[in-house]
């Protein structure tokens, strides 16, 4: 068994924003169904969060700090998790049932590197 | 890990509840502004509780969440115009002076208070009645402008425009409307046009989206049941729209199928009829009873309830259908009514009475444009046994259909007309249909 980081990400010009009610309620089940899936297979390492699309980028050893998460990529991280799988066939199979993907969004899938 | 939550409408419910308790605590000035900032927090909850589960209790975490996101959204705003910090700190006075942090105790009462008022707000006279219903739908229903325009069957270009006007006006009242007002009863008449237009547009409407019309119908009955539960507003014509509605509503599962085609009152599998929603329509149309006036809504939750107790539609007593059909139209005589009355008059009398009763409306010709006015004609003919004359009427009907719905309906009276003739054909001597008569 390996872990696996999932990032969900969302392009940061996506117009798939919940809009209304109907959408928002429905993007929750979703979600709601998607995390108690992951538990039920025991596969959930860790739940993860939700973040915020705000922030800052430090770089260039301190001396250059960006406002946003996203300076360099044209996509937000919506939130992280991290999932136990057999192998990265298994963790991307896994991936495929998660909500972001129904408005735009995508799962990058990212072995824990264990020496 | 997670609760579920209370129930399939609770974002609706709460985006209408936040925007209409944070406009009162902040000045209908501010509309626009708390509109963004409730978007914003139910986007953000539909996050934190995908990841974190449901608060202990969602409607209150809500209600802080977006009054701290509007103060701060009305902080920056003052900051960014006039360049003054303090104006933040003036920004923040302004909202706890006008809702302090113990409105949170008593929400509910205060609630039903808040949404109401927005709903008496939203029918200002001045803005025309579609655009109060537009905007019923948009700020108490949480609809967006796409959503609203894919009700109403505009462009959302259209809807917009519709909406900021409507807004505008809503904007220069600077207060909500108080339920104490001296215009109240003006008020309420035209709240409640609101609330039967919005519904009706969900159960006759244009819309070919099944979702989104029951979304309407299910909105007009959340807002008519506020009405009920509101006692200067509870009247007997608030009690008979809320009868009416439900009796309608309770027909719906047989009306419309998952495709959003339509399925006329005759041919329902009544089995399917929401036995539930008929006993509350009752109920409610008993307790509409008190008092002298008998409101158009009266007249037609009582059709309403007749349909509802008639065991088929040949068991359906046509002579009280008709004679509601006749006051009715001595209240509102309107055209469409009166081909309503039409119809009822054929299944009473048979079709040759209805059809005379049909070509005699008064003012037929405003129903030049209506697709169901040779619908009918096509139908009383097509059972009157000249299958011509009917393909000519539903053909004429098709060229007026306003959507997908109304063509579907049309082509299959249409195949039912081809299926007649073919039937015709291979047995000539087939003798008229029995008339209908009782």
């Amino acid at each position: 068994m390996s872990e696996f980081l999932y990032l969900y990400r969302l392009p940061a010009d996506s117009a798939e924003l919940p809009g209304s009610p109907r959408n928002m309620q429905q993007r929750l089940q979703k979600w709601t169904e998607w995390f108690r899936e992951l538990e039920a297979r025991g596969t959930l390492k860790v739940l993860g969060h939700p973040l915020q699309t705000g922030g800052a980028v430090v770089a260039d050893g301190g001396r250059t700090v960006l406002d946003g998460p996203y300076a360099e990529s044209k996509d937000i991280v919506l939130g992280y998790s991290v999932v136990q799988a057999k192998d990265l066939a298994e963790a991307r199979a896994i991936a495929g049932g998660c909500p972001v993907l129904t408005y735009g969004g995508m799962v990058e899938v990212r072995p824990v590197l264990v020496m | 890990m997670t609760a579920a939550l209370p129930d399939e409408h609770f974002f609706r419910r709460e985006s209408g509840r936040l925007v209409s308790t944070l406009t009162r605590m902040l000045g209908v000035h501010h509309l626009a502004l708390v509109q963004d900032a409730v978007q914003e927090t139910l986007a953000a909850a539909v996050e934190v509780w995908a990841f974190r589960g449901l608060p202990d209790n969602p409607s209150a975490w809500l209600m802080t969440a977006a009054r701290n996101r509007a103060v701060s959204l009305l902080r920056r705003e003052r900051t960014t115009r006039r360049f003054a910090p303090e104006m933040g700190r003036q920004a923040d006075a302004d909202a706890t002076a006008a809702g302090p942090g113990s409105d949170l105790a008593h929400l509910p009462p205060a609630l039903r208070d808040d949404e109401l008022r927005m709903m008496f707000s939203c029918c200002h006279p001045d803005i025309p009645e579609d655009a109060q219903v537009a905007l019923v739908l948009s700020l108490l229903g949480g609809f967006s402008a796409h959503e609203t325009a894919e009700a109403f069957l505009v462009s959302r270009a259209a809807m917009e425009k519709r909406l900021s006007r409507a807004k505008k006006v809503l904007s220069g009242t600077r207060e909500l409307f108080e339920l104490g007002a001296r215009d109240f009863e003006t008020r309420l008449a035209a709240v409640q046009r609101a609330l039967y237009l919005l519904f009706n547009e969900g159960y006759h409407g244009a819309s070919p989206e099944t979702a989104v019309r029951l979304d309407l119908c299910r909105e007009a009955m959340r807002l008519v049941t506020l009405l009920v539960q509101h006692p200067p507003a509870a009247t007997p014509a608030t009690h008979a729209l809320a009868a009416l509605m439900a009796l309608d509503a309770a027909r719906l599962p047989a009306r419309v199928d998952e495709a959003g085609d339509l399925t006329e009152l005759a041919r329902q599998d009544r089995s399917r009829w929401d036995t539930r929603l008929i006993a509350r329509g009752l109920e409610l149309l008993e307790a509409s009873a008190r008092g002298e006036v008998v409101s158009e809504y009266h007249l037609e939750a009582a059709i309403a309830a007749t349909h509802a107790l008639a065991p088929s539609a040949e068991q359906t007593p046509w002579n009280d259908i008709v004679e509601l059909y006749d006051a009715l139209l001595r209240i509102r005589p309107s055209p469409v009514v009166a081909l309503n009355r039409a119809v009822a008059l054929a299944e009473q009398l048979g079709p040759e009475r209805g059809l005379a009763a049909l070509r005699s409306i008064p003012g037929a010709d405003r129903l030049a444009a209506y697709p169901f006015y040779p619908a009918a004609l096509g139908e009383l003919e097509l059972r009157s046994g000249r299958v011509a004359e009917a393909q000519k009427h539903f053909r004429a009907a098709q060229r007026l259909a306003r959507n997908p719905t109304e063509r579907t309906f049309l082509q299959r009276r249409l195949a039912e007309c081809e299926r007649r003739r073919a039937s015709d054909d291979t047995r000539p001597s087939s003798p008229p249909p029995p008339p209908r008569s009782r």
